[in-house]
């Protein structure tokens, strides 16, 4: 199909959606539709030939050591390799997980759907604890007077620099945690510390806004570009 | 997701009033315009470098020619006007330090969008004599299903977690692939990523797990959390959306479409500071007044 | 048994990933690499699940006539299109003779692929343009909600300002009778590395108490919601 027709439908796709800031209307619900229904195809296709198909006719041997594919060897040998049928288990697995779309039977899909939870229980409980607090509790541990030296001598206002730095961190990570640990009343110092910690988090918040606010723009900027540029040829 | 605008003022209302139930579509119109104009022309303002940025370029620079680097493309079309731009111009980077190149995918759409960012750095000239061949000096190995279990099964076979290529070829048939086994055969990892699964979890399972060192380039919304991360050494750099797409062009002299984009969002950042205060002014003046 | 089975296995498969990470021998190096494999299928299996259901839910819909339906029959049209560019085209894409047709299927991607065509032509141009309309939304919500009603929510409102100033060239320009080093830029770049990082690091060893009680429980078979209610 000719770039320029292609073009002109990628463009009123996008006018289609575009629309919807005006206010909803049967086109935006038609774009919102096809979207809905090329996402899943997409998915649907990409699933098929980039996970299911390597993983359950590529691969040779009990733990996947690979040797050739197993399509090249079914060619030449006419017949599949040792050790694929343990991969056969977990396509059936899968089959088992596509049955919770019959109600009557829909309990099978559990067997799966443990394996699938289990994984992921495993790997995040040691995952969290070594990546984001052990890691994260080590390098919060500052000294609060950080000297600079530049050859030998204290460079004080860089040693104060850093210090207040180290300060805000520590503290805020602090009184931060304080914050959550809602098994104590908010009362006193403690209820002090919070109230800081709240500060704290009311900057991350306002620095995340800031950045989302870029972030959402860009995405716009990036369509705009498109209609104006690709479609239009109203920018150089 | 459709709200209702709301009742229109009666004459009785002051100016201010009038004003914090304006129309959202002219606040929408302003929008429209604020990105649409400065497209129209050439605007160049000097683009401060933030320190996570040059550590990020840094980080490739100091790379020993001919490295082998693990990029993973984990984001999808929406996230490409603040992410493309980084990936071409960090092939660009990668390439003049002749490093080799495999590319993976946590999302469907990671290969493919790694496939336009590398088709836009081949088309450059400086890489033309270089006669850079496909399974040899890079590769793409498409996408896997599995979030971050792919990345703790990498640990310790990368090969069996991706079986073949984006083409479909063995991926032990690559000349690239020869003698890969897990993360430890690879110098630097590169992760571009939108949400989940991302960096966050590629430093939970890579880096922590391997001893691996890694970049990641993240959308400005995913950004804020991956801070942590790079304070604490466990990211050697970070680039954080567009701007960050702009820094990197920057330091690296590659100009491409971060840069050109920040016109636009300037005038973007300023109309909406400009709405937020005037929305504040409405309300504490008809505060006032009540 | 309905329910013992799958506990058995949450408490089996978690237990072999924690054992891996101490022990990084056989045979739990093999166990894991096994159940990581066998868990990718599933994994792609669960996707395609939830895309068989998408498609239960609009056959019920057109079937039913309920409101709406008309739509639910694009959904259908739509999948069955891009599904039939990736699943059959290549039978007419010209191919070389060597090639399978598995083979060549599996190039279904490549540039000028009609499933190529689809993915940037349609596609992407529909994703994107979906998420790019919160652009409006985000600047509309700024304006009737972003009050600065207290102490914190005028934190919140001057920290955002900063970064939102300090991310573009335009704020260094504004602000230029700024010292050096004290620029917006780089006060921007300050919040962005301290204050910020320190409320993230707090939320962030929230979140992993939470996921790491969430974990053990599961583990324990103590949390059974993921069974679901009945049977």
């Amino acid at each position: 199909m000719p770039d320029m027709v292609s073009i002109t439908i990628a463009g009123f796709l996008t006018l289609g959606i575009m629309s919807f800031v005006y206010k909803d209307n049967p086109i935006y619900k038609l774009c919102e539709s096809v979207f809905i229904g090329v996402s899943a195809g997409y998915w649907f296709v990409s699933i098929f030939y980039q996970s299911m198909l390597p993983q359950l006719t590529d691969k040779i041997g009990l733990t996947g050591e690979l040797t050739d594919s197993a399509l090249a060897y079914y060619r030449q040998t006419g017949r599949l390799a040792s050790g694929q049928w343990f991969n056969l288990i977990a396509a059936g697995l899968g089959i088992m997980m596509l049955l919770r779309l019959l109600p009557k039977i829909g309990w099978i899909s559990r067997w799966p759907l443990a394996f699938v939870i289990g994984s992921i229980a495993g790997l995040r409980l040691i995952g969290e604890l070594q990546t984001n607090i052990m890691k994260q509790v080590k390098e919060s541990i500052l000294p609060l007077w950080a000297p600079q030296y530049i050859d030998g001598s204290l460079n004080l206002g860089s040693s104060i620099g850093h210090s207040l730095t180290n300060f805000v961190l520590v503290v805020g990570i602090l009184t931060g945690v304080i914050y959550f640990f809602f098994s104590k009343e908010h009362k006193g110092v403690f209820g002090g510390a919070a109230k800081v910690g709240i500060w704290f988090l009311m900057v991350t918040f306002g620095a995340a806004f800031g950045l989302t606010v870029m972030s959402r723009m860009s995405l716009l900027i990036g369509r705009i570009d498109f209609l104006l540029r690709d479609w239009l040829h109203w920018l150089g | 997701m459709s709200r209702p605008n709301p009742p229109a003022p009666s004459s009785g209302q002051g100016f201010w009033e009038k004003f914090a139930k304006l129309d959202r579509r002219i606040i929408f119109g302003f929008i429209f315009l604020a990105l649409a104009l400065p497209l129209f022309f050439t605007i160049r303002q000097p683009i401060p470098v933030s320190p996570e940025g040059k550590a990020y370029y840094q980080a490739i620079e100091n790379l020993p020619a001919g490295s082998k680097v693990l990029l993973s493309f984990d984001f999808d079309p929406p996230s490409s006007p603040e992410l493309q731009p980084m990936a071409e111009a960090t092939f660009k980077q990668l390439f003049t330090k002749n490093c080799k190149l495999v590319v993976i995918g946590l999302w469907p759409q990671g290969p493919q969008q790694a496939e336009r960012a590398l088709a836009s750095a081949l088309r450059d000239p400086q890489f033309s004599d270089k006669k850079l061949e496909y399974g040899v000096n890079y590769a793409n190995l498409g996408f896997m299903a599995g979030d971050e279990v792919v990345i703790q099964k990498m640990n310790s076979d990368i090969p069996s977690t991706f079986p073949s290529d984006y083409k479909g070829n063995a991926t032990s048939s690559l000349p690239i692939m020869q003698g890969v086994k897990n993360y430890k055969n690879f110098d630097f990892i590169i992760n571009f990523s939108s949400g989940f699964v991302g960096t966050r979890e590629w430093v939970q399972f890579c880096v922590d797990r391997s001893g691996a060192k890694m970049i990641a380039g993240n959308t400005a919304v995913q950004a804020p959390e991956n801070y942590p991360y790079y304070r604490s050494g466990q990211l050697k750099g970070l680039l954080a959306g567009m701007k960050g797409a702009a820094e990197y062009e920057t330091v690296s002299n590659q100009p491409g479409k971060g840069l050109t984009f920040m016109g636009s969002q300037s005038v973007a950042h300023l109309i909406v500071m400009l709405f937020v205060i005037l929305g504040n002014i409405a309300y504490f003046v008809s505060g006032r007044k009540r | 048994m309905r329910r013992e089975i799958p506990l058995f296995i949450t408490s089996v498969v978690g237990l072999i990933f924690i054992v891996r990470f101490f022990i990084p021998h056989e045979p739990f190096f093999s166990l894991e690499n096994v159940s990581a494999s066998w868990i990718q299928v599933i994994k792609a299996f669960a996707i395609w699940l939830g895309i068989l259901n998408l498609l239960k839910v609009s056959l019920d819909k057109i079937y039913k006539k309920e409101k709406g339906w008309g739509y639910s029959g694009i959904i259908i049209f739509s999948f069955l299109a891009i599904s039939v560019a990736g699943f059959f085209f290549p039978l007419w894409e010209s191919r070389s003779s060597d090639d399978s047709y598995i083979e060549h299927a599996r190039k279904f991607q490549y540039p000028g692929t009609s499933f190529d065509w689809f993915y940037s032509y349609v596609y992407a141009p529909l994703s994107s343009t979906m998420f790019a309309t919160l652009a409006f939304f985000i600047a509309s919500a700024s304006f009737r909600a972003f009050r600065a009603r207290s102490f914190q929510a005028t934190l919140l409102l001057l920290a955002g300002f900063v970064v939102m100033l300090g991310s573009v060239p335009i704020g260094n320009v504004l602000f230029a009778w700024l010292p050096q080093g004290w620029q917006v830029s780089n006060i921007a770049d300050w919040v962005r590395n301290y204050p910020q990082v320190a409320g993230q690091r707090a939320i962030q060893i929230g979140i992993a108490l939470g996921i790491i009680s969430t974990s053990l429980r599961l583990i324990l078979g103590i949390e059974r919601a993921h069974l679901g209610g009945e049977g």
